[in-house]
Order: structure tokens, then C-alpha cells, then sequence
């Protein structure tokens, strides 16, 4: 399968690819190319240009900055499961990178690409939520800082503007309970329901492929807030939540995997 | 677009177009039909090289992503004096039975071999994740992969 065509370019640096995005209406940024790829071979998109950042090798690192980690955006999968300071400093993050897809995915995706594709049934969008990354996102007008929880706005659709590419992701140190469950048929495949759950004196639960983007498991937040056991807790997993039917579950399959693994999540944070 | 990349120790400099996928490259632009196209959508493996050392799935890849980078496919692997020691772990073992994944199976073996040399048999599934066999044939694919770390030990790659 081959994608349409498209006019190719190689950026040189984040202001060369800022330049030609915003020069351009419906250019696509190429990383790793795990996500974009994919779907541009299957023709559900086409876009006109495509700016590969993929040798912008001055995104790809992690770094300590005192109370969170910086991440370059075209750190891959592989280079984040590795890494010994995400090890000690946010252990839930290597090993949820260490289960996107297979070893030679993680070879190539990247965790910015990732994030910007903004799948709703990607694991690590998921993850900075729960963890309450900050996001910086680099455009014509300089940098803005954006909370996890205000990038992601619909099905494949953040606040990225058109001529913005996300450069790092702040992560807070996190040293409490933690816990992902992913729950899928075969190990490479997108969950079909899957949580991240941390616990840091008050607990974040996000859920992954419940909805059209990652969304915080609010309701179970809240009852956990108001001492509610993690059983009764556990049962509002999917209130006020409309997940998606399709080959491999039913909405109301995914809420009831949904309330399981929220259960087995928090007894794993909070244990 | 213009590229240069070097496949199994050979340079190479061309034009390609920028919707090519590297496997098309590999395959048809310079001949090298050892690897396979299987499912075309990143899940089975077949299609698995080693790009700067390390696994990828070059049917997800396109060819001027390649550029300036060092490729090696499953023809890179046995030397003059034989088969990879991959190669022939495989073949001592049967890992194989209709042998379409093996190209594959062997590149992601090499791959994740340099990382981890003396892997546990959950260590070499986990591994192999991403590699389907369609005949099923995993459990002597899986003695294969240990076999050859065994005979890796003291092989310096």
C-alpha cells in the first residue's frame, strides 16, 4: 500500500520546520512515523506535504530539571523504557512505554509524535495526563506552555495550532503508587481498555480508549476524594462515559472492563 | 528526493519517490527479496531490517527516512564463512516451517540479541512480539532465539 503523493521536505531545525508548516495548509510533521504513516497508506490521510523532523536529533533527550523531567519530543519509545532517570525519577512512564506496540515500533515511534497524534486509544497520551505533564509547543509566536489535561480536544485533535510542533514534555518526579493495566487480545495491539492510575496522597486515573481522546476517570477521583472504597469507587468508572463499540468490544464490554481494571489499578496504587 | 544509504556494508545513491516505503526500496529498487511484505500494516514483522543496528518494520518506514542511515536485511547476515549464527540456530532448531516470517524472526532476534545476550525464554517471547508466524510454529522459533544466545556468547558481533 502506498500513501498518496506528497511534496516532501527535510527540516533542518525546529524554526525550519515552523516556516514551512505555517507556509503550507495541510502539512504533516514525519517523525517516527508510527502513527502518520499508517494511516496515510490506508489513505485516511493525505496530506500535501509532509516536513520530516526526524533528524532533528536535538529533541531526542531526557533531562532533570529538580522537580520534573524534560523530554525532548522525538525521544522514542525505546530511549524513554530505557532511560534510567525516567526509571527512578517516574518509573510508571518507562514501563508504560515499554508496552506501546512491540520493540521494533518503539524503535521508531516517538513519545511528541505520540502525544500529538493524540489517539484516545494510545497508551502514553494517557499517561501524561494522569501524570499532569505540562506540554511546550513551539510555533511562529514563540512558545506556550499548555497542561496535558488542556491538549487533548477530540478524536485525533489537540490544540496544536497548524503552524505549532510540540518540542517537550515536562513530566513531575513521582515517587507514589502507581499502576497500568492494558488490556488487549495480542501483545502488540491497542488496548481495548486500558488505565493508568497514580497515587501521590490524592489519586489521577486516566482511561485509554473509553472515549473519542485519553479522559480522566473523574468520578472515581471524586468518590476516592470523599473516602469511598476502592469497590464502590471502582464502579463509576465509565459515569457520564459514551466508549466506542467496535471489532473487538462493545461500549458496554469496554465499561465493564473499564470498572475491572480501575478496580485492579487502584489496588495496585493504593496497596 | 535524492537519498544515500548504505545496505549490507554498500552505498547506495539515488532517486527515489518520497511516498516509497523502504521495504519497496529494499525489494525492488535494489533486489534484495529477502524481505518479506507480509501484512503491510506494522503487525507481523515480516518485513523487519535493522535500521542503524536496530529493529524496524520497513513496510512503516519510508525510503528517504532512510537517508543517511546504515541498513542491514537478512542477506547482510551470513558472511563467507557461512550462516549468521542466528541462521544456523534457526536451522538446527526447525525454527521454521513455511519460512515466510524467518527473515523477519531472524533480524528482530539480531536485534533485540545485541541488547540482551543471555535472555530468558519469556525475555525472547516478549521480544518477538511483534513477529507473527502463521504457522505457529513459536515454540521451536523461541528455542532458536536461545539457542543462537547460547552461541553468540563469546561471538563478538
Amino acid at each position: 500500500m502506498f500513501p498518496a503523493s506528497f511534496d516532501y521536505a527535510k527540516a533542518t531545525s525546529v524554526a525550519d520546520a515552523i516556516s514551512i508548516l505555517s507556509s503550507v495548509d495541510d502539512a504533516k510533521l514525519l517523525a517516527g512515523g508510527h502513527s502518520l504513516l499508517p494511516l496515510m497508506k490506508l489513505r485516511l490521510a493525505s496530506p500535501s506535504m509532509i516536513v520530516d523532523i526526524g533528524s532533528l536529533t536535538d529533541l531526542s533527550y531526557i533531562e532533570d530539571k529538580g522537580d520534573y523531567v524534560a523530554i525532548g519530543a522525538l525521544t522514542r519509545h525505546h530511549d524513554v523504557q530505557n532511560s534510567h532517570l525516567l526509571k527512578s525519577a517516574v518509573p510508571i512512564l518507562p514501563y508504560v512505554a515499554s508496552k506501546v506496540g512491540d520493540p521494533a515500533v518503539r524503535h521508531r515511534g516517538t513519545i511528541g509524535g505520540s502525544i500529538s497524534h493524540g489517539d484516545g486509544a494510545s497508551d502514553l497520551p494517557a499517561a501524561v495526563l494522569a501524570l499532569d505533564a505540562k506540554l511546550v509547543l513551539t510555533g511562529l509566536r514563540g512558545e506556550r506552555v499548555v497542561p496535558a489535561s488542556e491538549f487533548f480536544v477530540g478524536f485525533l485533535e489537540t490544540v496544536l495550532g497548524s503552524d505549532e510542533l510540540l518540542t517537550e514534555i515536562r513530566v513531575p518526579k513521582f515517587s507514589g503508587g502507581w499502576s497500568f493495566q492494558k488490556f488487549n487480545r495480542r501483545a502488540q495491539d491497542w488496548a481495548i481498555v486500558g488505565v493508568v492510575a497514580v497515587n501521590n496522597g490524592h489519586t489521577r486515573i486516566s482511561l485509554i480508549n473509553m472515549g473519542p481522546t485519553p479522559l480522566r476517570a473523574t468520578a472515581v477521583e471524586a468518590a476516592l476524594a470523599d473516602g469511598a472504597s476502592i469497590e464502590v469507587a471502582s464502579g463509576r468508572a465509565s459515569d457520564g462515559l459514551d466508549p466506542p463499540s467496535d471489532l473487538n468490544a462493545s461500549s458496554d464490554y469496554r465499561r465493564h472492563l473499564a470498572e475491572v481494571l480501575v478496580k485492579r489499578a487502584l489496588a495496585e496504587a493504593l496497596g | 528526493m535524492q537519498i544515500t544509504t548504505t545496505v549490507n556494508g554498500r552505498s547506495f545513491t539515488g532517486e527515489v519517490e518520497p511516498r516509497m516505503l523502504l521495504v519497496h526500496f529494499l525489494r525492488d529498487v535494489l533486489g534484495l527479496t529477502g524481505t518479506n511484505v507480509g501484512c503491510d500494516t506494522t503487525s507481523c514483522g515480516a518485513c523487519t531490517i535493522h535500521l542503524n543496528g536496530e529493529s524496524v518494520k520497513s513496510c512503516t518506514v519510508l525510503a528517504v527516512q532512510a537517508d543517511g542511515k546504515e541498513l542491514t536485511t537478512i542477506e547482510g547476515m551470513a558472511t563467507e564463512a557461512g550462516l549468521h549464527p542466528i541462521q544456523k540456530a534457526f536451522q538446527e532448531n526447525h525454527g521454521l516451517q513455511c519460512g515466510y516470517c524467518t527473515p523477519g524472526m531472524v533480524m528482530a532476534a539480531a536485534s533485540f540479541l545485541k541488547e540482551n545476550s543471555k535472555p530468558t525464554e519469556r525475555e525472547v517471547r516478549e521480544a518477538l512480539e511483534g513477529n507473527l508466524c502463521r504457522c505457529t510454529g513459536y515454540h521451536n522459533i523461541v528455542k532458536s532465539v536461545l539457542a543462537a544466545a547460547v552461541a553468540l556468547e563469546g561471538v563478538v558481533q
